[in-house]
């Protein structure tokens, strides 16, 4: 027989381990209902089915597209293959503008239409998302 | 000119004087004499001399908008105010690396003068092991990020410093935050030379625990610094948005936590010595994962100054040598001590520290895959996901019920067994505040169950350490505080988010509009010059459900160098709320988009952060409290 404080020893080592897995399995749970994936017009309009999930798209805000109202903005993102027009009533950052990156958070209607509940803001003129870039390519 | 060159020799001599130190410690460690070799802390003094004068030579040339330097033309401008000048000279990747080393090099030299009591082995291994990651970062700021590359033809004019960064919290968040971080390396080479030198024990846990302190209130003040900025600069009205950049300084902070406990334990009942080493080691590797995510590009945000993947690889392997170091030391050497009998029962103070490290490593756990997932993601399958507060919320929320409640139980213990007392008292307590609680918050939120419950915990930590405080004066009141602020913050963060309302709306000059809650008057515009940027000053009225009116002057500037817009929002604090007014401008149109909010109990979470870090500051300067 082990002794008493084998025992305990293995009792304290199950005790992590089991709080170890269920950690992990939960935050892993968790994960999977939580994450918002980021998705081009093109990749958009190739879908199968729509999702109710939120997510985000990514491109250029197309010229001459945006409209302000006292309602809110309304405005088209393209990759230039394809585009997607938006609504909007929220703030706006600063470096919205025609011509520029612009990431948007929200629900797909359906393939041309994207209600947003949220634009990302940016820090400067320069930097454009990583997600942006690779959405309209190397141009 | 002259002082670039001043700058880049101080940091080779700085160099040398690292590959001399070591020399000097490894022939000193075999020397029988008992004193550490007096050469030693002269040589380090020599050597944190000539990273400050490298360190000056940059401000100077900053000062003096010396172009011929290419880190202040990438970052200066003519026009910029002087104070900008001096902030940006850490506001670049350069200059901050320059800073981290200068923050390396003082800790090492302050920790020779304050050891002098330590065995001298220790020591010297201290001294060794600090000057290895030291001899890594002279490396990598000489190889790949030298902050005096010299620029010819000198530019007459240089690119400016990012507007967002010109603002006098963000002047003072980086070397605050970096004494925090950096502090952390000192407690990871201690810890190794300790482990080396089997001296794991009471005295050392002495000795490292203001070390540790240290460094666990710079960081705290750090991040809180960098969330204010946060709150009123970027216009979003929140203080955190589980960014992975905020993450990234919040987990070394959650491990350091842990070891602050853990040290205490470390300290009366010499236990736990493999789990503190453990600690320390990984906090240190979180500080500098948090460098080579921020600083490699990979996470982009406005910490990012210029992406070049050298310097992530450099990183990269800097820590993987660091790591597999200081794990080897730790198998080879380390040895369970057997001298003292490390039992104790299920219900002791050791057992609270131990799960308030439990929780700690859970916290961490969600904040690193969270953070981690989504670039493992992009890496192995180009799938781009972000992860957002509501996977944060729903993992992190629940448990911080039972977390208060071992907050306030914990510190009744006794140490090696005990029983809680009055306990009686203590139910009928909470079943009070639940019910309390109930009628308070019933009408706030949706998911009333939770919310009652972790109120309810909130406010059973917040009367029990208010009547600590009351009741037992001066016994142990350092933690008291801390906990005590850290109610506060819990609680100031869950009304703050029950009562917060936001109005979002497109206004012309001269409208009104109005809402459900009062009304938005937008009076007029008003344009003014500065040197580096042009304003436009808005004027708002606004006039809430009690007729009450107050003026906010939101501001949008453009800034000329480089040319970025930014909005300044105004904000009127009270004890009571926040009234804060942002606005921006979508070009080319006559409409401004406005968001109001009304923040309930903004300053209190501020106020908590810093009583959290008093009650650090008290246990530096308390003598040892209980018998």
């Amino acid at each position: 027989m082990y002794g008493k404080k084998v025992k305990l020893r293995f009792l304290f080592l199950a005790v992590i381990l089991a709080s170890a897995i269920l950690t992990i399995f939960l935050i892993l749970q968790s994960l999977k209902d939580n994450v918002v994936y980021f998705q081009s017009p093109s990749e958009i309009k190739s879908l199968v089915e729509l999702h109710k999930k939120k997510i985000r798209v990514g491109g250029m805000v197309k010229e001459q597209s945006v409209l302000l109202n006292s309602n809110g903005v309304k405005f088209v993102i393209t990759d230039f293959k394809n585009e997607i027009n938006v609504t909007y009533s929220g703030a706006v950052p600063n470096l919205f503008a025609e011509g520029k990156g612009v990431v948007a958070e929200g629900f797909l209607k359906d393939r041309n239409y994207f209600l947003a509940t949220k634009i990302l803001a940016k820090h400067d003129e320069n930097y454009m998302p990583p997600e942006v870039k690779e959405a309209i390519g190397d141009k | 000119m002259l002082a670039n060159q001043i700058g880049y020799y101080s940091l080779i001599l700085g160099l040398l004087l690292s590959v001399l130190l070591c020399g000097i410690s490894i022939k000193d460690i075999n020397n029988n004499s008992k004193q550490v070799n007096q050469n030693l802390l002269f040589l380090s003094f020599l050597q944190l001399t000539f990273v400050i004068v490298s360190f000056l030579s940059l401000i100077l040339s900053f000062i003096k908008s010396d172009f011929s330097n290419e880190t202040v033309f990438n970052n200066s401008h003519t026009t910029k105010p002087l104070f900008y000048k001096i902030s940006g000279t850490w506001g670049n990747h350069e200059g901050s690396l320059l800073l981290w080393l200068l923050v390396l090099t003082l800790f090492i030299f302050l920790f020779l003068i304050k050891s002098r009591e330590q065995p001298k082995k220790y020591r010297i291994l201290t001294l060794l092991f600090h000057q290895i990651i030291i001899i890594g970062f002279f490396l990598f700021v000489l190889m790949t990020s030298n902050p005096f590359n010299y620029l010819f033809p000198t530019p007459p004019e240089g690119l400016g410093l990012n507007p967002i960064l010109q603002d006098p919290v963000l002047a003072i968040h980086p070397p605050i935050l970096y004494l925090g971080y950096v502090g952390t390396s000192i407690i990871f080479s201690s810890s190794l030379a300790a482990v080396t030198q089997n001296y794991v024990s009471k005295e050392w846990a002495q000795h490292i625990k203001k070390w540790i302190l240290v460094s666990w209130i710079f960081l705290t003040i750090g991040i809180m610094l960098g969330s204010i900025w946060a709150y009123y600069e970027l216009g979003w009205g929140g203080f955190w948005f589980w960014d992975p950049v905020e993450n990234v300084s919040l987990m070394p902070w959650l491990t350091l936590t842990a070891l602050l406990h853990c040290i205490i334990v470390l300290e009366r009942r010499v236990t736990l010595t493999s789990w503190v080493v453990i600690l320390s080691i990984t906090t240190f590797t979180l500080s500098m994962c948090g460098t080579f995510l921020v600083r490699s590009g990979i996470l982009n945000s406005v910490h990012t100054f210029a992406n070049d993947p050298t310097r992530g690889i450099f990183i990269l392997i800097f820590l993987f040598i660091l790591i597999v170091l200081s794990l080897g030391i730790f198998f080879l050497f380390h040895k369970e001590s057997n001298k003292k009998s490390n039992n104790f029962f299920w219900l002791s103070r050791e057992t609270s520290i131990l799960i308030n490290n439990w929780f700690m490593m859970y916290f961490l756990s969600v904040v690193l895959i969270g953070t981690v997932y989504p670039i493992f993601l992009d890496v192995i399958s180009s799938e781009k996901i972000s992860v957002g507060p509501p996977f944060y919320q729903k993992l992190i929320v629940p448990f911080l019920i039972p977390f208060l409640f071992f907050m306030s139980l914990g510190p009744r213990l006794k140490w090696i067994k005990s029983r809680i007392e009055n306990k009686n008292s203590l139910i009928i307590t909470f079943i009070i505040l639940v019910i309390l609680t109930f009628f308070v918050i019933r009408n706030l939120t949706t998911d009333l169950l939770l919310y009652t419950v972790l109120v309810s915990a909130a406010f059973f930590l917040f009367f029990t350490t208010l009547k600590e405080l009351f009741v037992k004066k001066f016994n142990n009141i350092s933690q008291t505080v801390a906990h005590f602020g850290f109610s506060l913050l819990i609680l100031s963060i869950l009304f703050n988010s029950f009562l917060s309302s936001e109005v979002i709306t497109n206004i012309r000059v001269g409208e009104k509009y109005s809402y459900s809650e009062g009304e938005i008057f937008f009076k007029k515009i008003e344009e003014k010059k500065e040197s580096n940027f042009n304003s436009i000053i808005a004027y708002f009225e606004i006039k809430d459900v009690n007729e009450k009116t107050v003026e906010l002057k939101p501001e949008i500037r453009v800034y000329n160098q480089p040319v970025t817009i930014t909005s300044e929002a105004d904000i009127k604090t009270t004890f009571l709320e926040d009234k804060f007014l942002v606005m921006n401008l979508v070009k080319g149109n006559e409409y401004f988009n406005i968001r109001y909010q009304v923040k309930p109990y903004m300053i209190w979470i501020w106020i908590s952060v810093l009583l959290l870090s008093l009650g650090g500051l008290m246990s530096l300067f308390t003598k040892r409290y209980e018998k």
